[in-house]
Order: structure tokens, then sequence, then C-alpha cells
């Protein structure tokens, strides 16, 4: 079993990378961006019997900082 | 007077802490990220600086989880006192002892430089040799040193006279301008400049000594 978790800087969370990476699609002449949020995606292989529920306290204790991050978790 | 310095996997100013310790009284005892117990009679632990498990993960998260954090938080629960700089901070976010995070800094550039550091409390056995409102001299060396919490977290910093030193002129993008902040019980302070890096004639500056004698003069046996 496999999970893919996705980790975003909260909204409202400044993400100067993603701001970097906006001003630079924006030199290359990409006039359509409007904003950038860059985060992290992190793939679990898990052993049998693994439950969301089971991914989800793995975010919550170190994959994520729910202090500035969301997390949303995959079941592939 | 004991210290201990705790020492990760990419700590790279584990000594300079040691030694500004040392000159101001205190006998240290390094102490590896894999023992599970401070040393009996600790009455400060300092988490220095550098780049713990390479940064992986986020700045402190992977050192967060490590064995001799949860003695770590023992100690700081038992009303231990602890400081922790620069990797240190964002260490003791990681574990959650202080509220908020480290940011990449807004400029995205590192930034090593000495900047002006303003005390915002005299109000702790760290600040108490300083008045508030001085402005010190500091070096900072961080990539993620742009510190956020969320308004209320804000507020009960502000409201608490928790938020220790802010930045002259903001490098990094901090909210509030914030460079370091105290625990409820203000025993636990972390920063993100290095007070260690300015305690010795040979640096170029000794702005950051008056914190370690100010420790040293609190938790000498009465």
């Amino acid at each position: 079993m496999k999970a893919r978790v996705h980790v975003m800087l909260k909204n409202g969370v400044l993400d100067p990378q993603g701001e970097a990476v906006r001003h630079a699609l924006g030199a290359l002449g990409f006039d359509q961006v409007e904003g950038v949020r860059q985060g992290k995606v992190i793939d679990l292989e898990l052993t049998e019997g693994a439950t969301e529920a089971d991914v989800t306290r793995m975010c919550e204790k170190l994959l994520a900082n729910t202090v500035i991050e969301r997390f949303e978790i995959e079941l592939l | 007077m004991r210290a201990a310095v705790i020492v990760f996997p990419g700590s790279n100013c584990d000594r300079d802490l040691a030694v500004a310790f040392e000159q101001a009284g205190f006998s240290v005892e390094m102490v590896w990220h894999k023992d599970a117990a401070l040393p009996d009679g600790i009455d400060i632990v300092g988490v220095p600086g550098g780049f713990s498990y390479g940064d992986y993960l986020r700045c402190g998260a992977i050192a967060a989880q490590s064995p001799i954090c949860k003695a770590l938080a023992a100690h700081t629960e038992r009303g231990g006192y602890a400081v922790g700089i620069c990797n240190g901070f964002q260490v003791l976010t990681e574990t959650g002892i202080l509220p908020g995070a480290l940011l990449r800094n807004a400029g995205l550039k590192y930034i090593c430089r000495t900047i002006g550091l303003k005390v915002e409390t005299s109000d702790s056995a760290f600040t108490e040799g300083y008045n508030a409102g001085d402005v010190i001299d500091i070096p900072i060396a961080h990539h993620d040193g742009n510190y956020f919490a969320d308004d209320e977290t804000l507020a009960e910093l502000r409201d608490q006279d928790r938020i220790a030193f802010t930045y002259a002129e903001n490098p990094n993008g901090s909210r509030d301008d914030i460079a370091g902040i105290l625990s409820h019980n203000r025993r636990v302070l972390g920063m993100m400049p290095h007070p260690e890096r300015a305690a010795d004639s040979g640096h170029g500056g000794t702005d950051g000594t008056a914190l370690f004698r100010a420790l040293a003069g609190v938790l000498a046996p009465a």
C-alpha cells in the first residue's frame, strides 16, 4: 500500500519561494501567472494494514508542522 | 553551575556555545543527541546553532524527534532553564517548547552579518543584564529565521512581555520584527541571533557576554 502526502504552507503564511518562482515565470514572459505556492510531496510505502489514520498521525507528528503547514493524504 | 550543550549531527555552534558558558563560569557537558537523559544536576541546557540532520524535512524537525529532545522537554516541563540559538530556536519551536515557527527568510537569501538587536524586556534570567530598549550588536547567520506565529499567539507574546529581542531593522520578514521569545515561565529563550559569537574580544564584539553573565548570576548557588 502506498500513500502520497501533500504538504503546503497554510493560506496567509508568506511563501517566499513561491513568490520567487512567480517572479521568475513573469520574467520568462508567462504573464498568465497570478500566484505560486510551493509545497512538498512525500510518498510513503506502507505495510499491509496501515490506515489513513496512521498516516494522519505521521503528518501531525513529523511530516507537517501544523503551525504553518496543512497536509492532504492520498491513498494510492 | 552546570550547563549541558546538545550536539546533533550537523551542529556547528556547539563548541562556541560551550566556550561562552565556560567564560561565564559554568562547567559544561556536551550531550549527544542519542542520549536519552540529561546528566544529573544540569542548571541549563543549550541547544546550539547549525544544521541538525542537514535541515532535512524542515529545520529542526528531525532533531526535535531525537531521544535527547524528549529529555529536554521533560527538563523544561519541570521548570528547567534552556536556551536555543538559531537552529536551536528552530528545534525549540519544532518540539513545541516555544510557540510559532521559523520560515524561509523573506528575501530567500542566507544572511550572515552583525545586526542591531533591540532588547524588548529585561525581565528574564537571560536579559536582565541589559536595559529594555538597548540596541546591541549581535551576528545573525541563517536562511530560515523568519519568525511566524498566528495573530493570537503574537498578542499573547506581547501581552505577557515574552518578546525578548526584536530586530532594529527587520532582515528576514519576521512578524513584529521578532528575533527571540521567552516561554510562559520565562525560563526558556529561543533566538535566531548568536550571542555566543559576540562573547569574546576576538569575535569583534562582546555584546552577547551580558546574556551569559546574567544567567550565571541567576543560576549561581545562593
